[in-house]
């Protein structure tokens, strides 16, 4: 039951980008067409799951055993960026298919802070899910990232596929490109706004 | 008078938020109102100044392949002692600003400065530059928090002039991407009619 709050509540309640603001740039970024959309997406997901198990995992036995935790922001982006390069071998090697899908995406994947900001959050604030304060367990922390990510995956498959709409329409020369982009992303997170109260 | 340029390019021409849309996580997240987007805004000044300095000094005898892991080490290290400084001389700002201040260091200007412009030039003009760099991003950031405070909760910078409710959905999220998004076509009608 409480994996199933923590999945509602990171898809639609606590989006990551509709409500939390994280991982923007390439939200805005590659939206424009939605097979580009679901190609970052998959990456995304691939790689916000992967990082925070590593960091998790880090985190645990690595820096607070040895009262390190001021080095969790220097010792995460790190782990990323090589987590990142090391994911983009191993793919090239064992499955070609899919690097040639995800491939232009990950590199990019490494700034985007929605990776950091999950691996930070999961180790740095208690969750409530329905139920008393608390840290999350590696298996909580798993399905959190796991279901964030799908949220980003939700909320860049419904803008990519308003923008390839968006595009067809003439819009004032001023609104043209991204002002236009974010209003509907704000009207967006109108609707969002909706799921809040399902998951206390 | 160069010099003068590196501090005012940021301001209107090179602005990161409304021109070169950069940062925008922070940008929409921290915004609530003024005096959270002029905090969060000083935050990444600092961390821009000294990464641009740090970096300029060591660029040359950085070896090409690894220079990406070393800025971003170097980045890091400073909005760790952001972090600590934050914690000691103003808790208040460092808990309601939270998780974007360890972000600062995926933070596309600051890396983006670091490469277009740190790593070419010299010490005091990479200072400058990270200077008025930030000070664009801190002013739009300022700008973008004082509109929002203003429809959101009817005050500025904590001063309220309106007595009761005012519309909370522009201190919420999507008021953030709404009031970006307008703000954005109001610059874009302004400078557009100076050329």
């Amino acid at each position: 039951m409480e994996y199933f709050l923590i999945i509602i509540s990171a898809i639609f309640v606590n989006n990551i980008v509709l409500a939390q603001f994280l991982g923007i740039c390439p939200y805005l970024g590659v939206s424009n067409k939605l097979s580009t959309a679901t190609g970052m997406s998959g990456a995304v997901c691939f790689v916000i799951t992967l990082a925070t198990l590593v960091t998790f995992l880090i985190n645990k036995y690595l820096l607070i055993p040895f009262n390190l935790e001021f080095l969790q922001t220097i010792a995460f982006i790190l782990v990323i960026a090589a987590l990142v390069q090391m994911v983009e071998i191993v793919l090239k090697k064992i499955s070609p298919s899919l690097y040639s899908a995800l491939g232009i995406f990950l590199p990019l994947i490494t700034t985007n802070c929605a990776v950091l900001g999950v691996a930070i959050n999961v180790v740095t604030k208690q969750f409530t899910f329905g139920q008393e304060a608390h840290w999350l367990n590696l298996g909580e922390a798993l399905v959190y990232a796991f279901a964030t990510s799908l949220g980003y995956g939700l909320a860049m498959v419904i803008f990519a596929g308003l923008r390839e709409h968006l595009s067809l329409n003439d819009v004032p020369k001023a609104f043209k490109g991204v002002p236009i982009a974010l209003v509907t992303v704000g009207i967006l997170a109108l609707a969002f706004m909706g799921f809040s109260g399902m998951v206390k | 008078m160069n010099k003068l340029k590196l501090i005012t390019k940021g301001f209107v021409k090179d602005n990161p938020t409304f021109v070169l849309l950069l940062g925008m996580c922070p940008t929409l997240a921290t915004t609530t109102s003024a005096v959270n987007g002029l905090g969060m805004g000083l935050a990444t000044l600092f961390v821009l100044v000294l990464s641009n300095m740090a970096i300029s000094a060591v660029a040359r005898i950085t070896p090409d392949k690894v220079h990406i892991p070393v800025y971003i080490v170097i980045i890091a290290s400073f909005v760790t002692l952001l972090q600590f400084m934050m914690q000691a001389y103003t808790p208040a700002m460092y808990e309601t600003l939270g998780l974007f201040i360890p972000l600062i260091v995926v933070n596309c200007i600051v890396l983006g400065r670091a490469e277009a412009f740190a790593s070419r030039n010299g010490v005091l003009d990479s200072a400058l530059d990270g200077l008025g760099v930030g000070l664009g991003f801190t002013l739009s950031l300022t700008v973008l928090g004082a509109v929002r405070e203003i429809l959101g909760s009817g005050s500025v910078f904590g001063w309220k002039f309106i007595t009761g409710d005012a519309m909370l959905a522009f201190v919420m999220a999507p008021g953030a991407f709404l009031c970006l998004g307008y703000l954005m076509v109001l610059f874009n009608k302004l400078t557009k009619k100076e050329k």
